[in-house]
């Protein structure tokens, strides 16, 4: 594997670098969170996104994506952490789109796949149902019934759903084991309820009571439906590293620039060793993150038998240092950075939240002693 | 040759020619080969395989084989490398004259320099120490005072140098000396390779926290250092310095890296493991678990950074970070290392020659953050020179 980015790679960041500039800064968000939207993004960015081709990046080329990997997907969101985009990328374009990739039977990828890529649809991915992430802890169950199944239990917190046109929910099927279903937002028994988060995203909880799905709601076209889902989740985990890096570097960019300008006694604070050795620190912190965000899109798209002890390491990284980004941020910038009026506060923000979701820090950690075998 | 081939032959040659004990971890400086004129062997085996790695030009496999290398390109380098990492082959020979002079003078020595210095270092036959430290001149290296004054074809060379490792047990030094005492603090010093077998020269060992003894003050009385050994000009040592500098600050940092004890084989040697091959301790097991984290990210970032390099966008700075992460991490890795063996890691000598090495080594470690730059400096450094911070 390389870690340079070809130059495909190279020009898709930068024009996401200038879109995202131009149509989802900072301000957007805020504006979002002032107008108390109610699902938490917006539409046009969105179909914007799907113009530029980045809703079918993980799609291949026959149901019209792009099909470009993960790296690309990683790419995206690493941009989208630096302006703190808010977008159902991740959970449409991502984890469904993977899921439905790998265990989607062919009349489920051809119903669902072109109207990802093309933005149509906006698929959640519900998988926790308590407080920290741990997918093996599902309760949610699906009864037979019929030819088809009976849907009942609770997802807490997942991402988009309030603007969702569907759901892949795990479950909990007889035979004990985990298994996808596609589930409308609006069947009978489904219900919904906005969570404004301190990041400025309108997650929701959902109830399903007793839902009643047809036989090809589940997503069956994979052999072990048990690993699709781990390493859908591991996906997710790698491109949501991304995010929080660049939440990460953004948030260092902008405290550093800060700490040149702001002068106290006579000289720019930036000239303080406390502070400079503040900085080199995260620095070189950084530098870890970085290193294992690439390893772990890369294990994904070239070897991904290697990937769920990268994607655990990046996850646990990433949460680490964009949490540290934010809350050094926050230290050197001094009582400004407490004030909304600066966005250092919402970077540390989002940083919390991008590293609650699909495991933080030391979830991660359990999940590299496990995979190391100690 | 393709790289496959090369890989193909190379595997080869070493399975038929690494002795069976030179393929086992090493547990202790103690096991490591350094060479030199009073060098002895601690086996029949670790004098053989230094002299099939010599043969091949594989203890500096990089360098020109006129200078006693293998000629290798970085590609043939690190499959080498990775070859010789696959069957746990010990390095033949580790110097500072390795590490330290050969790179400095491959860059900036004289063909002749080269041909007379960088062969016996390649054989393994002079071992060199580093002579910059002083009583008054650590983090502030350039306000060191040892003199030199020009006499004819040679320096007399005047002062005392501190902290010079291995100098006791080393034939010759180089050593960076004021020449130019009008010039600028940083113009005004040489760059100058010292035959230590003169009555000039002499050592004093100083004990360290580990018990042991591996560093010394080096006085010069009246020393002689020919003009032919002074690498570069007169006044430019501090440029060679600095440059020889960043590759010890790379083998420092590599040295922290792979291999050595662990705190998982520290927990299985002291029985700390549950049933179930679980790490008993759960926040031990945490704390190990965040280890292996920043151990493969530091070594996937040191290939991340040298791919980097390659294409052009340079170490540069950098190289401060990376000597502070893996200084650092080396010293959490003692430090949970001591943890998982418990009341074991704190043998300090027993029958065994091993015995007390975790806590030893556990000690020594504590000096990767102040060897070749201290962490502070480095952070300096990354702040001034990566991250453009103001003042000075
Ligand atoms: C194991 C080992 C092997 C060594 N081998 C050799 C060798 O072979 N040859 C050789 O020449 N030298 C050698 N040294 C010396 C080494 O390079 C020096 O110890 C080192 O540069 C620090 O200098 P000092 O010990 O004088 O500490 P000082 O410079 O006095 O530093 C003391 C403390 O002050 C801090 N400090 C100093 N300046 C600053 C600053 N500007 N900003 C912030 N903090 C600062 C340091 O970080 C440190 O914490 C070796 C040292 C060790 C420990």
């Amino acid at each position: 594997m390389t870690f340079i980015l070809n130059d495909e790679e190279q020009m898709l960041r930068d024009s996401a670098k200038s879109f995202l500039k131009q149509t989802s800064p900072v301000s957007a968000l805020r504006k979002l969170r002032d107008d108390k939207d109610p699902v938490g993004y917006s539409a046009s960015v969105w179909s914007s996104m799907a113009e530029m081709g980045w809703c079918g990046v993980l799609v291949e080329e026959d149901h019209g994506g792009v099909d470009l990997g993960y790296t690309a997907a990683g790419l995206l969101l690493q941009e989208m952490g630096r302006t703190l985009c808010a977008s159902p990328f991740l959970p449409t374009a991502v984890l469904s789109a993977s899921a439905l990739r790998l265990a989607g039977s062919d009349a489920q990828k051809s119903a669902w796949l072109p109207k990802i890529a093309s933005g149509e649809a906006v698929i959640a991915f519900a998988v926790d149902e308590k407080a920290r992430h741990n997918p093996e802890r599902i309760d949610t169950k699906a009864i037979k019934d019929g030819n088809g199944f009976r849907l009942s239990g609770e997802k807490r917190f997942v991402s988009c759903a309030m603007g969702a046109d569907a759901f892949i929910v795990a479950a909990r099927t007889e035979d004990g084991r985990i298994n996808l279903f596609l589930v409308d937002a609006d069947a009978a028994g489904v219900e919904r309820t906005a969570r404004r988060t301190l990041d400025s995203h309108v997650p929701a909880d959902i109830r399903f009571d007793d839902v009643k799905l047809d036989g090809d709601a589940l997503l069956n076209g994979a052999e072990d439906s048990e690993t699709a889902y781990r390493h859908v989740l591991d996906a997710g985990r790698a491109c949501l590293a991304a995010e929080s890096l660049g939440v990460a570097e953004e948030a260092f960019d902008l405290t550093v620039d800060y700490i040149k300008e702001r002068e106290q006694f006579g000289q720019p604070i930036g000239s303080f060793q406390g502070l400079q050795h503040r900085a080199a620190h995260l620095y070189s912190e950084m530098e870890l993150a970085r290193t294992l965000v690439m390893k772990a899109l890369r294990a994904l798209d070239e070897t991904p038998s290697q990937a769920p002890l990268w994607c655990a390491a990046a996850k646990a990284k990433a949460t680490e240092v964009s949490r540290l980004a934010g809350s050094e941020g926050i230290q050197m910038y001094g009582g400004v950075g407490m004030t909304d009026e600066y966005d250092i506060g919402l970077y540390y923000k989002r940083a919390q939240a991008a590293g609650e979701f699909l495991g933080d820090d030391s979830w991660g950690a359990g999940q590299v002693a496990r995979l190391s075998g100690y | 040759m393709s790289l496959e081939e090369f890989r193909a032959e190379t595997r080869a040659w070493l399975e038929a020619n690494c002795p069976d004990s030179m393929r086992t971890p090493i547990s202790g400086e103690g096991d490591i080969c350094w060479g030199g004129r009073d060098w002895k062997f601690k086996s029949e085996d670790q004098r053989l395989w230094l002299e099939r790695m010599v043969s091949k030009g594989w203890t500096v496999p990089a360098w020109p084989t006129e200078y006693g290398g293998g000629g290798l390109s970085k590609d043939e380098a690190f499959v080498l490398k990775e070859e010789m990492k696959r069957i746990g082959a010990r390095s033949p020979l580790d110097s500072f004259g390795i590490w330290m002079l050969g790179p400095a003078l491959l860059k900036f020595g004289t063909h002749e320099q080269k041909l007379e210095h960088l062969p016996p270092i390649a054989r393994g036959e002079i071992r060199w120490c580093q002579g910059y430290s002083e009583p008054g001149a650590g983090s502030d290296l350039a306000s060191l005072r040892t003199k030199g004054v020009l006499d004819g074809d040679h320096y007399t060379v005047n002062g005392q140098k501190v902290w010079t490792s291995y100098a006791d047990k080393s034939d010759w030094i180089f050593a960076l000396v004021r020449t130019e005492p009008d010039a600028p603090k940083h113009e005004g010093i040489s760059f100058l390779l010292i035959d230590m077998a003169q009555d000039g020269v002499s050592t004093k060992p100083i004990k360290l926290i580990s018990g042991k003894s591996p560093f010394c003050e080096t006085f010069f009385d009246d020393a002689k250092a020919l003009v032919k050994n002074r690498v570069g000009d007169a006044g430019q040592g501090w440029t060679i310095a600095k440059y020889l500098l960043s590759h010890e600050r790379a083998s420092i940092v590599s040295e922290g890296a792979f291999g050595g004890l662990n705190p998982i084989t520290a927990a299985k040697a002291s029985g700390e493991m549950d049933e179930d091959g679980k790490l008993a301790d759960p926040i031990l097991r945490g704390e190990v678990a965040k280890l292996t984290i920043d151990g493969l990210a530091f070594e996937a970032t040191m290939r991340r950074v040298k791919e980097e390099a390659d294409h052009g966008e340079g170490v540069g700075a950098r190289a401060s970070a990376l000597k502070y992460l893996g200084t650092e991490l080396n010293k959490r890795r003692h430090e949970l290392n001591m943890s998982a063996l418990g009341s074991d890691g704190l043998l300090w000598e027993g029958d065994a020659e091993s015995d007390g090495d975790p806590a030893r080594n556990w000690l020594r470690a504590r000096a990767n953050s102040i060897e070749g730059g201290t962490s502070e400096i480095q952070l300096n450094i990354v702040a001034k020179r990566v991250l453009e911070l103001p003042g000075g």
